[in-house]
């Protein structure tokens, strides 16, 4: 009998192991699907940040997975994300990156939406005489939330809270905040589009790998004084940690407070930022504005796709199995225009499609997309630092710098989240 | 923009700047290509359109003559893993056009496309590449140039080789 059947579940039990996990979960398409159901459209994803609608009626489109994703302030300030579909017959209503717009109208037969969603009117109305046509809006995510201007959505109705998911993570976002005089960060230079032809996991667990470094980015630290290379060597003092939720860091603070050199975090010094070092001591007072810009920014991965790299936001979209689009600009402190010039330039030196680092991290994802198409050895191996790992004081998994610590979270949290149907 | 007229002579040594240019890049001669710059050249591939400001907005590429070197650099390290192996590139250049002439400077704008192979397969770029290029008893150099791809406002591959 040849009977078209369902792609049967796989045990993730049997793919994922504490220490070493199957090539298929990278290249299998069908386990691919499964991933939208059980992580991108259930968990809390981040979407785009309050800084990009400030003013009502604005909108930005954005994604969660494959789905585009129109984020809105409606005219009581709130901020919306909705489906770009038309409740009509599925046109898309927005075809605009951003702008200013109190409603959206299909073009294909004229129903026009308000920004929150709602249905505004429809052509030629007499036709639907009768009928209510008040639960037709535009889809929306089902939950929003917004922590410290960072807006994510879920599509579950039910589930932990956003302060729940983001658990320990969320005070990387509070440090984040802190190196901004004003507390707060603004993106607003503008993304580059970044396109891997390779699964988002290998991005995912690169983010926070304190390995590769030396390596990949071996051509920077020759031709640079970056101070980078240091911080990721085996005498390295930064930590891995695994905050849980899939959630995980590289926190160099260790070898900032070493340093006991205030922005060297960002390979300048207060003389150079005189601006910015006044409106941190104006802000913090001068003993916690020094402590602050001696540790520096975060480097954390919040799972599935939000990184912060110290200077750099990016935002990981997943299209299909083997396509992975990273989404990054540089991060801004509101009201510090002397710092927030240099990290624009750095950023762009850094990132993107022709970046001095992530051109190399990317010709890695795709290589070892295909190098796992290869049948044997089928396991990829991440035991590194097993027998150093340790439990921090918060009770958090930390090990060293160069330690899989933070891959092997990332894997215990994603085969919780595939094991729930 | 009017049509401007164009003495044959200027046109001519022009395109052949602008060809020999893209030979070295095809031919990876990253040396010879950086010595084409002007001490105070930009090199600035734009990003969402031809017309930002990238001094406010991101760039896939914006780099002043320091930032040249260090990329020329990073290539010659011989640890550059996206362009190790190089990529097999041809530019193709066409519609070529002096917009603009004034003391030693000339502006020249013209079509671009590159076919490239390499390990992840062929990829075809398609640009509007505008130079000013000054010039000295040595020949042009580059003061300028802007290379502002098409899909510049989509998602793109990595672009590791000079464009």
């Amino acid at each position: 009998m040849n009977v078209m059947t369902r792609p049967e579940v796989p045990d993730f039990a049997t793919l994922i192991e504490k220490d070493r996990v199957h090539g298929s979960l990278y290249t299998d398409a069908d386990i691919f699907r499964m991933e939208l159901d059980r992580i991108w459209y259930r968990t809390w994803v981040y979407v785009g940040h309050e800084s990009e609608v400030p003013e009502p009626f604005d909108f930005v489109t954005k994604s969660i997975g494959p789905q585009p994703i129109i984020m809105t302030r409606g005219a009581d300030g709130q901020v919306n994300l909705l489906q770009n579909r038309c409740p009509h017959r599925g046109n898309q209503v927005c075809t605009e990156p951003q702008g200013n717009a109190r409603k959206f109208t299909c073009p294909f037969h004229n129903w026009t939406f308000a920004n929150d969603g709602r249905l505004e009117a429809t052509a030629f109305a007499d036709g639907y005489k009768g009928q209510d046509m008040s639960a037709l809006s535009l889809g929306k995510v089902t939950r929003v939330a917004s922590y410290r201007g960072f807006v994510f959505g879920s599509f579950a109705a039910d589930g932990p809270t956003l302060e729940e998911h983001l658990g320990g993570a969320a005070e990387t976002l509070d440090r984040l905040c802190d190196s901004s005089p004003t507390g707060e960060v603004e993106i607003t230079a503008g993304f580059l589009q970044h396109r891997v032809k390779a699964n988002w996991k290998f991005v995912l667990e690169n983010e926070t790998d304190g390995y590769h470094p030396a390596f990949v980015h071996a051509s920077v630290f020759k031709v640079t004084d970056s101070g980078i290379g240091g911080l990721y060597g085996s005498k390295s003092t930064a930590v891995t940690r695994d905050f849980g939720n899939g959630h995980t860091e590289l926190d160099l603070r260790p070898e900032f407070r070493m340093r006991d050199q205030p922005l060297s975090w960002f390979g300048t010094t207060p003389e150079r930022l005189p601006d910015y070092v006044a409106a941190m001591e104006q802000a913090h007072g001068p003993e916690k504005a020094r402590e602050v810009m001696i540790d520096g920014t975060p480097h954390v991965m919040i799972f599935p796709n939000l990184f912060i790299a110290e200077i750099q936001i990016f935002v990981l979209q997943p299209r299909a199995v083997d396509d992975t689009v990273q989404h990054v600009t540089a991060l801004q402190f509101k009201g510090a225009p002397d710092i927030n010039r240099r990290l624009r330039q750095q950023t762009m030196g850094s990132v993107g499609p022709a970046g001095f680092l992530l051109a190399d991290d990317s010709e890695m994802y795709e290589r070892t997309h295909r190098g796992v198409l290869s049948r044997d050895p089928e396991w990829l191996f991440l035991t590194r630092g097993e027998h150093r790992e340790r439990t921090d004081d918060d009770g958090f998994r930390v090990g060293h710098a160069t330690d899989e610590v933070p891959s092997r979270g990332i894997w215990r949290h994603y085969r919780q989240m595939m094991e729930v149907e | 923009m009017g049509m401007i007229t164009v003495e044959q002579d200027i046109t001519r040594r022009v395109e052949q700047f602008i060809y020999a240019e893209a030979r070295l890049q095809d031919e990876h001669e990253y040396a010879a290509w950086e010595a084409l710059w002007a001490d105070d050249g930009i090199y600035w591939l734009p990003a969402n359109g031809d017309a930002i400001d990238p001094e406010q907005q991101m760039s896939i590429i914006y780099d002043n003559r320091s930032r040249i070197g260090v990329r020329v650099r990073q290539l010659l390290s011989g640890k550059r893993y996206t362009q190790d192996p190089k990529s097999a590139i041809r530019h193709l250049i066409t519609n070529v056009e002096v917009l603009e002439q004034s003391g030693d400077e000339v502006s020249v704008g013209c079509n671009v496309m590159v076919y490239e192979s390499g390990l992840r397969g062929e990829t075809l770029w398609a640009a509007r590449t505008e130079y000013l290029l000054r010039d000295t008893p040595d020949g042009f150099r580059m003061a300028r140039k802007k290379v502002a791809l098409v899909n510049n406002d989509k998602p793109l591959f990595t672009l590791s080789f000079l464009i």
